[in-house]
């Protein structure tokens, strides 16, 4: 089997795909000394053992290496790719109900959803990720950009297309802000990504009450600071075309500033929520219930003057927030 | 019938993931079995009943689980086609990270969990490694980022593999799992089948029940760590 760049040396690899060092560190090689050799002989070279202990054989290796640069790579080409809109066919309820409305989710916009817990949320949502087509319990049909996704489309987004965003979510490693956002970075395969991890880190502290430190441990920060740097993280970084946001109204973060600056990166955004700012804040509100769409209501100009009035209160509240953070008395 | 192994890490969700995807199954009318193996004990048998879902454990106490494995698997096999199941999933923990259930031509899934750490994929030998489809769980419970992360280190030790992100509580990427399921062959006896990777070595003293410690105490195959170098 040929392959491209099957004729260029571990160093000119190293060049073009600066990010297969870590393939070779997850192999634990060292590649140093194997430079100006192509990564046939460097695969040559290592032992019976190295090969039986991962369960490969030479061959297979030096398949599988090519085979990730080249997934690596379309996940290059594809990430500019956005999608622009995401339509939702109407299917049916828990009681087999047809629904009546078709829902259009559009890039740089904001869609609400509304209902009760256990209402049929999270299955409009899963429907979405794995793009149904008349396949799931609710036979709804999803439609990106008016057509439907191929067979390959869908079995190969592998969780791509949604990024999620809950309160439920919590930073795990034990890294700096500033590390952890090289390292997403990284297997973004971005580039110039001083630039960009500079950019985040400004753009979550635009958003956190309180600002934070780029060697702050990010299990150390606050609800409202993981909040705002999960917001800038996904907003500027993940691969997803698509946002949803599960109940962030609490988490002490700005609120409108966060929808914007989703927005301005072209994310379709869906919002679950019942906070009034939020749900006003968006073009449109699917309400869910038994499972199925019920209505879509379009924000209406009534409803648009009365956030007006919601943000005047809203920015009280945060003001009064920060003056208690202050230690000051409230009068 | 359909056979599927499925192993990952103790607590990685396994139970779980299969679950989920065999309520997937079982709403297309179909007979779904489970043969769970473990070490000690097993309490998942109950989740497992709860669904309607037959199962059989076995545990393998004081032998190497995944010889146990091995030993049980073509019976297991048996006992399956004998219920009339369309369906035979069995469910193994990875106990040394080494060790892999894989057989050749059977759908291999490995399950890890984003809890467990970004390095955890270079950590996990040929389980991971040479299954078809990997399975990532607890992606609620960590950020986008680490997700991303997560799934980059996964497709760096194993870039054949599909990946699935799967949510445990919703059942989220269940779809995709039953399809993967539905789509492969279906299997008659394991007679002559392969492992894709081979089981550790049980040839040493500890093996047969030494508990001693002691450089005379060790006969067999034994590999000695370099504390000078």
């Amino acid at each position: 089997m040929m392959h491209r760049f099957s004729e260029l040396t571990i160093k000119e690899l190293l060049q073009q795909f600066p990010w297969i060092e870590d393939f070779f560190s997850a192999h634990e090689i060292d590649c140093s000394k194997w430079q100006d050799a192509s990564f046939d002989a460097l695969c040559r070279s290592l032992s019976q053992d190295f090969f039986s202990g991962i369960g490969s054989t030479p061959s297979r290796f030096l398949e599988d290496f090519f085979l990730f640069i080249r997934e690596m790579k379309s996940l290059e080409e594809t990430s500019g790719h956005l999608i622009q809109s995401i339509k939702i066919l109407p299917g049916v309820n828990k009681m087999g109900e047809p629904e009546s409305h078709e829902v259009t989710l559009k890039q740089g916009k904001v869609t609400a959803i509304v209902g009760p817990t256990g209402s049929g949320k999270s299955r409009l949502l899963e429907d979405i990720e794995c793009l149904a087509q008349a396949d799931t319990p609710t036979k709804r049909r999803i439609l990106v950009d008016g057509a439907a996704p191929s067979y390959d489309t869908r079995f190969s987004n592998e969780g791509r297309l949604i990024a999620q965003l809950s309160q439920n979510m919590n930073f795990v490693m034990d890294l700096s802000v500033q590390d952890f956002l090289i390292m997403h970075a990284e297997s973004r395969l971005a580039e110039n990504i001083g630039a960009l991890v500079e950019t985040i880190f400004e753009r979550a502290n635009e958003l956190a009450g309180e600002p934070f430190g780029k060697t702050t441990p990010i299990t150390q920060l606050s609800g409202g600071q993981s909040r705002a740097l999960m917001i800038a993280d996904t907003a500027l970084l993940s691969q997803a075309p698509i946002i949803l946001i599960d109940e962030i109204e609490n988490a002490g973060v700005d609120k409108s500033k966060a929808l914007d600056l989703l927005v301005d990166n072209n994310k379709i955004v869906l919002i679950a929520t019942h906070d009034p700012v939020l749900a006003l804040s968006t073009e449109q509100r699917i309400i869910v219930r038994n499972g199925g769409i019920e209505k879509i209501i379009i924000t209406t100009s009534a409803e648009k003057r009365k956030l007006v009035e919601l943000k005047k209160l809203d920015d009280a509240a945060m003001q009064l927030r920060a003056r208690l953070r202050r230690g000051d008395v409230i009068c | 019938m359909r056979f599927v192994t499925v192993a990952g890490p103790p607590s990685s969700g396994k139970t779980c993931v299969i679950v989920k995807t065999l309520e997937e199954l079982q709403r297309q009318n179909v007979k779904c079995g489970v043969v769970k193996f473990d070490c000690l004990s097993a309490q998942d048998q109950l989740i497992y009943h709860a669904k309607g879902i037959p199962v059989k454990v076995g545990l393998s106490g004081n032998l190497c689980p995944d010889h146990f494995y091995v030993s049980n698997i073509e019976a297991a096999v048996e006992w399956a086609r004998g219920e009339g199941f369309d369906y035979l999933v069995t469910e193994s923990a990875g106990l040394c990270n080494r060790c892999s259930p894989h057989i050749k031509d059977i759908l291999a899934v490995c399950v890890v969990d984003n809890l467990s750490g970004v390095n955890t994929p270079k950590k996990i030998g040929p389980m991971l490694k040479s299954a078809d489809i990997v399975v990532i769980t607890k992606g609620d419970i960590v950020s986008q980022a680490e997700r991303e992360v997560f799934t980059f280190r996964v497709r760096q030790v194993n870039p054949r593999a599909r990946i699935i992100q799967f949510n445990g509580v919703t059942g989220q990427g269940s779809f995709y799992l039953k399809e993967a399921f539905s789509e492969t062959a279906t299997v008659g006896s394991l007679q002559g089948a392969t492992l894709r990777f081979t089981m550790p070595g049980a040839l040493c003293s500890y093996c047969l029940g030494e508990r001693t410690i002691g450089e005379d105490k060790q006969i067999g195959v034994s590999r000695l760590m370099e504390f000078n170098g």
